[in-house]
């Protein structure tokens, strides 16, 4: 099949994509940021310009995984929001006018949001948690719902909306990898909320199999069981430092200790853990790398610094 | 020579009570070991429940249980040692000492040992620690989804139906009955749970409260705070009895009419009311009324 991946630059995008290639399909990258000496055919264009609209109309895919979202992490303001909501926007009205089969929006399991009222498990139907605590997740929520509006919108187009848990592993990026990256590692005193997390290979194959199946719906995407925050910050080899809430807030960013909007603060507190049977059910998904595994592989690429 | 045999008692009773304190903490181990929950490498349950946290929480527990309020538990061979299963009590006392010592009961009396997982005030997880300690131990914010989760998995559930209404009565309604919820009991017809009834006598002893601060409870973001009749907020080391009664089984779905769901809720209540009078009156030494069944 040939497939177009928006976002292609980043690090779980560009694995998505050798593995896709591996497997024999034909993958277009595009990304505005650059991916220099990229093994597959790739356009260095914003998604939400008119030029990628025209490989749309030229490529003409059958299948597009959007991965072309940002976390408050990475960009700040409007823009984020531009991003979020007027590209994932673009890849849905692109794909329909070109003859898109299948569409898939790569979303996270943030979605959800935290607080002291998490359920143990969150299903697909529910809808998120303490969004006024944490307002820069707003539009990476509101990209997630609106993508799941094509399911009404073009009945033709397959459309999956997948919100995968936290990513971990050998390539170090992501939010779980960042946050865990420097030699210590801050937590809220008082609180330990479990933390739900997948070897980014896993997280691949999970999106090659929801193409491959080509299932329609939103499907929560996990792999092995949580772990205690602090207990994967030890196993990671990392200095946990419990500091109270307040005076976390104040030195987030400072001191070699991680950027976070304050409302992350809440998903340090309270745990996001989401029930995934519907997706294995329906692709016979299941993780190759349990909890350990992962965190073994992030520690081995990423050893605690001097 | 006085002096030396007083040195000699002294002597004797830090043994014993290093011996005791031995012995908890055998009998802790081997209850946290024995327990039938899927825990991975490092001790941690699916849902966080962590072997560590149990082992520190029930050795605190056990201490209570053995010696500080001497629990006296009976009819523990009416909870199934396996299988998805409710523990559906009675509230009294300002805190709640009476599910501390049901699920020190289960822990430390039942063979093989289980855990029974209350269903906690939403409140308790704003406070750091508490939420912690309650998460690591099986302690979930009470959400039907959760109570449906646990069940699915073959859990033993612990749910005191009056709610933080239960823990508010006061020291002379602490053989009384509130208001029950009717939400265990569709849950219970929905995930096909036999009901086990039970009651903690003593509770109401231990923390006798006199006026429950609702403004104060606001302010700190608690439902009320309790004021036990000499002012401190700790408990007496009353004596405590916890009984299980026979299971109850009720047929149905889950999606019955309020009317019967509240008929079936005031059964079970029923049950528990006449376990707490007798109880009650055994406590106070009066004889059994004529016409009683009990010998």
């Amino acid at each position: 099949m040939r497939v177009l991946i928006p976002g292609a630059s980043g690090a779980l995008a560009r694995r998505l994509a050798l593995q896709l290639s591996r497997s024999g399909h034909e993958v277009i990258g595009i990304d505005r940021r650059p991916w220099p000496a990229p093994p597959i055919e790739f356009h260095e264009v914003d998604v939400r310009k008119r030029a990628a609209e025209d490989i749309f109309r030229r490529v003409r895919p059958d299948v597009v995984v959007h991965m072309a979202t940002v976390t408050s992490l990475i960009v700040k303001g409007e823009e984020r929001y531009q991003i979020n909501l007027g590209g994932t926007r673009a890849v849905f009205e692109y794909s329909r006018a070109h003859g898109v089969k299948h569409c898939i929006f790569v979303g996270r399991h943030t979605f959800y949001g935290a607080g002291p009222e998490s359920p143990l498990s969150h299903v697909e139907d529910e809808p998120p948690l303490e969004l006024h605590r944490f307002p820069e997740l707003a539009d990476l929520v509101a990209a997630d719902l609106y993508a799941a509006t094509a399911l009404w919108r073009f009945p033709e187009l397959a459309t999956t909306v997948l919100r995968v848990c936290y990513t971990l592993g050998p390539s170090g990026h992501g939010t779980l990898a960042n946050y865990l990256r420097g030699p210590r590692v801050p937590l809220v005193l008082g609180f330990d909320p479990l933390f739900q997390f997948l070897h980014e290979d896993d997280v691949v194959r999970a999106i090659e199999l929801a193409l491959i199946h080509r299932v329609s719906g939103v499907y929560n995407v996990s792999g092995p069981r949580p772990l205690p925050l602090s207990t994967l910050v030890r196993e990671a080899g990392r200095t946990r430092v419990r500091l109270p809430e307040f005076v976390l807030a104040g030195i987030l960013g400072r001191f070699g200790f991680p950027q976070l909007p304050t409302g992350a603060l809440g998903h340090l507190k309270y745990p996001i853990v989401v029930d995934a049977r519907a997706f294995q059910e329906r692709t016979g998904y299941a993780f190759k790398y349990d909890e350990l595994e992962t965190i073994a592989a992030f520690k081995a690429a990423f050893p605690t610094p001097p | 020579m006085e002096a030396d045999s007083r040195a000699a008692q002294r002597g004797q009773k830090r043994s014993t009570l290093v011996t005791n304190r031995m012995r908890i903490d055998q009998q802790v181990r081997e209850a946290v070991d024995g327990l039938e929950l899927p825990f991975n490498a490092l001790g941690v349950d699916p849902y966080g429940v962590s072997k560590r946290h149990l082992r520190i929480g029930l050795g605190m527990l056990a201490v209570a249980y053995r010696y500080y309020f001497s629990v006296q538990t009976s009819g523990i061979h009416n909870i199934p040692p396996r299988g998805r299963a409710m523990l559906v009590g009675n509230h009294s006392g300002g805190i709640p000492i009476d599910a501390a010592m049901a699920i020190a009961s289960c822990l430390l009396e039942m063979s093989p040992p289980r855990l029974a997982q209350g269903m906690v005030e939403k409140f308790l997880y704003r406070f750091p620690f508490l939420g912690e300690w309650a998460a690591r131990t099986g302690q979930f914010v009470g959400l039907p989804e959760n109570a449906e989760r646990l069940l699915e998995n073959e859990r033993l559930l612990l749910v005191f139906p009056e709610g933080a209404r239960g823990t508010a009565k006061l020291f002379g309604q602490r053989y009384s009955l509130v208001d029950f919820g009717s939400g265990f009991l569709r849950l219970a017809l929905k995930t096909h749970t036999p009901i086990v009834p039970f009651v903690v006598l003593g509770a109401g002893d231990a923390f006798p409260t006199i006026a429950n601060l609702y403004a104060l409870g606001r302010l700190l973001g608690v439902p009320y705070v309790p004021i036990p009749a000499y002012g401190l907020p700790v408990a007496l080391p009353a004596s405590i009895e916890v009984k299980y009664g026979a299971p109850l089984v009720f047929e149905g779905t889950g999606n019955e009419n309020d009317e019967v769901v509240q008929g079936d809720v005031g059964k079970v209540k029923d049950v528990i009311a006449r376990m707490l009078a007798e109880g009650a009156r055994k406590r106070r030494g009066d004889p059994d009324p004529p016409g009683s069944d009990t010998p």
